[in-house]
């Protein structure tokens, strides 16, 4: 029964050990890969050497006939029945795509597509015949550079006429949210300063550490389908979607995965295939990607150009920011890949009150492998742009960078705060973080340092970056989704089972693949419905179980699916409450619930909720009107998006012989409003700063100038190790959110979002006295170096801000 | 095929491989050991890390056939009558872990570096886990993990 004296006086905000840990520490895990059934068959998949063909041939017939291969098939095999992978996101109506298959039939468009898919009893003999299979190419010219992909040079998908898949524009003096940023320009170039930049965000891998894998069961009236994916009830409607396989009929499993980071939130190929597969041959049917082949087919991310221009006022006022991006989609839009830059659209303007914005998008293909969303999704974009550049002003104003910042920020008691993209944001204490953060990293010592290295012309040049950011998180309100071209919507969805024994089934509609939800929700219930911690078992990831939900990305699953638990236990409250009356022959009005028990009030006759679950359960003292159940479904929608914040302080020392960067000391100060579990709010704050610090210091997608990714293996692409990275001090500041009952705000991204900047304006900080205003990311040593030897020529070793307060021309970089 | 006797977390196994089976293969596919996992095919990430005769070898370079007469352990032989190794328990209670793919092989390099260097910096720790990759602690609690298996060893 409940066990009410074991839990903490709250499990809200503790810092419970997780759950999920036993079975992940000692290897009693259900990877997709594990799975392994009576004649299970496995795939192999033949891909495209070539970023741009038309295939002329394929010749199967030695793949055939090697030992162990049931099938080979082709496009020319699959092509009526394939379908066509969704795009689920147009943002505008005209949007152009080229049609996706899930194995190219003529065209192929990048390196990487799948051309040919073996079906062999093994997974090696899959793999062996897959090297059997011949097939002919016409090459074609590629349309690799993304600019001048954007100017139609040579097109990605010659049918589709164009590479410019769609252009979208956001004008806040047509939206009504601020003024005219041309106007603001003007004014600036007329006696006050304007910055301009471009920055390059680089194409990113997400790298997730389990490769993606799909298992596929045809035997059984449901098909069912296994797979490494941050979204199986996705995977289901869409399996409906594009083969017509009724959707009553599909049960779609995400086991235990291994993580994510926006990378497996999509409807793939290789699922679409070995399901396929699975049902010409009547067999489960099991495909499991390599690295290389998850490197260079799986989706990538980021893969912009931005150019900004921020016009302000001597004093340092910012007036207006003007954004142009080019972002590149790859070969074929995914499931919301239209929209990343998008999500990104709305947050340019930072934490700042600036009074006029306009922002231009332009989305193209080229022929690379298709991109979408990676932690953060547009955010850490945008949030890398206004940082980067209000550094700059503070740099050509000769202002200290957070006291620009502090002159432009909303303040804690001007929430919640419409800014002029037309968020309203809900809450926030910026002041108190950055104090906060400026004390934890010795600000102003630093900056002494700093000035001392200056002067000595030290080798070792000492750098300090700031990145004040806010993001939107919780995606989403179902009604902006719709409002904006989604075609789903941004609910979630939780059900509550009282079991007879006391104990408790709570089913999520999130999807964790690491997060740790089945701890957190259970704290969440456990304080709620006052049952022990340990009595709450968390259930996800399965359709037929979880029947409804819309799975984790986006920061959403506590704002969002969190809330939805809560309103689930709510409504088993609202269930019981009659029948403890009934029970306990009180009236309604006279109980109080109180440490998980029905209370007579002014009484000692009570009832835990575990004994109403058993009487409820035998039914013995119900009317025979009651409902013998005391389980509950609940959804829950936002009125809103919240909008964590923080101030995050690094100190970057660049040795300006080698051109290395080393993080000497990095902190944080984040807040993300109430925190239901501080010890998994501070992983995930690790966790997304390393990979933030990986886009800043390590990793690029690269291709060569046939479209071939040279960083196709772990070698080449640099996902930092314990030995690249700092140790970073964390900390909080909490300002609930207004948007919902529990008072959170998404924690997902955040590090991310932050991270970047603030490294790169490390970066850039130590070599500003040498004429440099920007590092071009990865900030590599063979970068940083090249820039200074093409900088301190003709530039002397002296601080920026003393050279001169006017326009900058040097920016355009 | 090549006959081989292999003892896995105790077991002794006699089996027929192909000789370019490699171990992580044998282990996963042949004797179930499923707690083992491969993350890539160049012998970077270090998520297929077990112990051969007590040291630590990512199981991806290794071919079955190299460990006939040899003793391995996996994540799965760690824990002795349901008591979890220190070291496993240090994961638990620092949090070293999120998604958990990368912690079979993290655990087994952590013992191995223990073993090499039982009271290590934070900046050993770094060092010695350098082979094995992880894409969502961070690493920070993953440190903490085995400096606090290393104290509490003590
Ligand atoms: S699977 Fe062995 S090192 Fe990656
Ligand atoms: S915990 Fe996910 S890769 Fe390490």
């Amino acid at each position: 029964m409940t066990a009410v004296e074991e839990r903490p006086a709250a499990e809200l905000g503790s810092p419970r050990l997780r759950k999920e840990d036993q079975r992940l520490i000692t290897g009693r895990t259900r990877w997709t890969d594990n799975i392994t059934l009576p004649g299970m068959h496995h795939l192999a998949m033949v891909r495209s050497p070539f970023a741009h063909a038309r295939i002329t041939g394929i010749d199967t017939g030695a793949a055939k006939s090697a030992s162990g291969v049931v099938t080979v098939l082709t496009g020319a095999d699959l092509k009526d029945e394939q379908g066509a992978l969704p795009n689920a996101w147009a943002i505008i109506p005209e949007q152009k795509a080229p049609e996706h298959p899930s194995i190219a039939v003529e065209h192929v468009a990048f390196a990487g597509e799948i051309v040919a898919v073996v079906v062999a009893r093994t997974a090696a003999e899959a793999r062996d015949a897959a090297d059997l299979v011949d097939v002919d190419y016409e090459e074609l010219p590629v349309a690799l550079d993304l600019k001048a992909a954007a100017a139609d040079e040579v097109l990605a998908h010659p049918d589709l006429g164009t590479n410019v898949s769609a252009f979208w524009e956001f004008d806040s003096a047509a939206a009504d949210t601020g003024g005219d940023v041309e106007a603001a320009i003007s004014a600036a170039r007329d006696g006050g300063v304007l910055i301009e930049r471009e920055y390059r965000q680089q194409r990113l891998i997400p790298a997730f550490m389990e490769p993606r894998s799909i298992a596929a069961d045809p035997t059984g009236e449901q098909l069912t389908v296994w797979s490494a994916t941050q979204v199986p009830h996705f995977v289901k409607i869409f399996l409906a979607l594009v083969l017509g396989i009724p959707e009553h009929k599909i049960r779609v499993i995400a086991p235990d995965v291994g993580g994510g980071f926006g990378g497996k939130l999509q409807f793939t190929p290789e699922e679409v295939l070995t399901v396929l597969a699975a049902r010409r041959t009547g067999k489960p049917c099991k495909y499991t990607e390599t690295r290389s082949e998850s490197l260079v087919a799986a989706h990538h991310g980021r893969d912009q150009w931005q150019k900004i221009t921020l016009a302000a006022t001597k004093d340092g006022t910012v007036t207006g920011l003007k954004v142009d991006l080019v972002a590149d989609m790859g070969a074929y839009l995914g499931l919301v890949t239209s929209a990343i830059p998008i999500l990104g659209a709305f947050m340019y303007n930072g934490i700042y009150k600036f009074p006029a914005y306009h922002l231009s998008c332009t989305n193209v293909f080229t022929n690379k492998a298709w991109t979408d969303a990676y932690r953060g999704a547009g955010r850490p974009e945008a949030t890398f742009a206004i940082e980067r550049v209000m550094d700059e002003l503070a740099a050509e104003l000769g202002m200290d960078p957070i006291a620009v910042r502090e002159k432009n920020w909303i303040k804690h008691d001007e929430f919640p705060f419409t800014t002029v993209s037309g968020m309203q944001y809900d809450s926030g204490n910026y002041e108190a973080a950055t104090a906060k953060a400026k004390e934890l990293f010795g600000y102003d010592e630093l900056r002494k340092e700093q000035q001392q290295r200056r002067e000595s012309v030290d080798p070792v040049q000492l750098g300090i970056g700031v990145s004040t950011f806010t993001e939107m998180c919780g995606l989403a309100p179902s009604r902006w989704l719709g409002s904006m071209g989604y075609v789903g919507g941004g609910w979630e969805h939780a059900s509550i089972r009282m079991l007879p024994t006391g104990k408790v089934e709570v089913i999520t509609g999130t999807s964790p693949h690491g997060q740790g939800h089945e701890t957190a929700w259970s704290q969440i219930v456990a304080d709620r419905l006052g049952v022990a911690f340990d009595d709450v078992e968390v259930l996800h990831g399965d359709t037929q179980i979880a029947a409804r939900g819309l799975d984790s990305y986006g920061s959403r699953s506590l704002t969002v699916g969190g809330m939805a638990v809560l309103a689930a236990a709510d409504k088993v409250l609202e269930k019981a409450k009659p029948i403890a009356a009934e029970l306990m022959e009180a009236s309604v009005d006279d109980l109080e619930f109180v440490d998980g028990k029905f209370g007579v009030k002014g009484t000692d006759t009570s009832m835990a909720l575990g004994d109403l679950a058993f009487a409820v359960f035998q039914g013995h003292k119900l009317s025979a009107e009651s409902e013998h159940s005391l389980d509950a479904d609940a959804t829950f929608d936002p009125l809103d998006f919240s909008f964590p914040h923080g101030t995050h302080l690094c100190a970057v020392e660049v040795d300006t012989e080698t051109g290395r960067s080393t993080i000497r000391s990095y902190v944080c100060v984040d807040d993300v409003g109430k925190v239901v579990n501080p010890l998994i709010v501070e992983g995930q704050v690790h966790g997304g700063i390393a990979q933030g610090i990986a886009q800043a210091l390590f990793e690029e997608g690269v291709y060569d100038e046939s479209g071939t990714l040279v960083t196709g293996s772990f070698v080449d692409y640099l996902v930092p190790t314990a030995a690249d990275l700092p140790a970073f001090v964390t900390d909080r500041t909490e300002t609930p959110s207004t948007t919902n009952e529990l008072g959170v705000k998404g924690v997902g991204e955040a590090g991310t979002i932050a991270s970047t900047p603030a490294v790169v304006n490390a970066v850039v900080d130590a070599l500003r006295s040498f004429g440099v205003n920007d590092v071009e990311m990865p900030c590599t040593p063979h970068r940083v170096w090249s820039t200074l030897q093409g900088r301190a020529a003709d530039t002397p070793a002296a601080p920026h801000s003393a050279q001169s307060t006017s326009m900058s021309q040097e920016g355009q970089a | 095929m090549t006959r081989i006797t292999v003892n896995v977390d105790g077991t002794s196994y006699t089996d027929d491989v192909e000789p370019r089976t490699l171990l992580v293969h044998y282990l996963r596919e042949q004797l179930g050991k499923t707690g083992t996992v491969v993350g890539c095919d160049t012998s970077n990430c270090g998520a297929c890390t077990v112990h051969l005769d007590g040291r630590s070898v990512k199981s991806c370079s290794v071919l079955a056939v190299q460990a006939d007469g040899h003793e391995v352990t996996t994540i799965e032989g760690l824990a002795t009558n349901g008591e979890l190794h220190p070291v496993q328990r240090a994961f638990h209670e620092n949090h070293g872990l999120q998604c958990g793919f990368c912690t079979p092989g993290m655990i087994m390099q952590s013992i191995d570096l223990l073993a090499e260097n039982p009271d290590p910096t934070d900046d050993e720790v770094r060092l010695g886990l350098e082979g094995n990759m992880c894409r969502c602690t961070g690493y920070q609690n993953i440190v903490k993990s085995v400096r606090a298996a290393a104290g509490g060893a003590k």
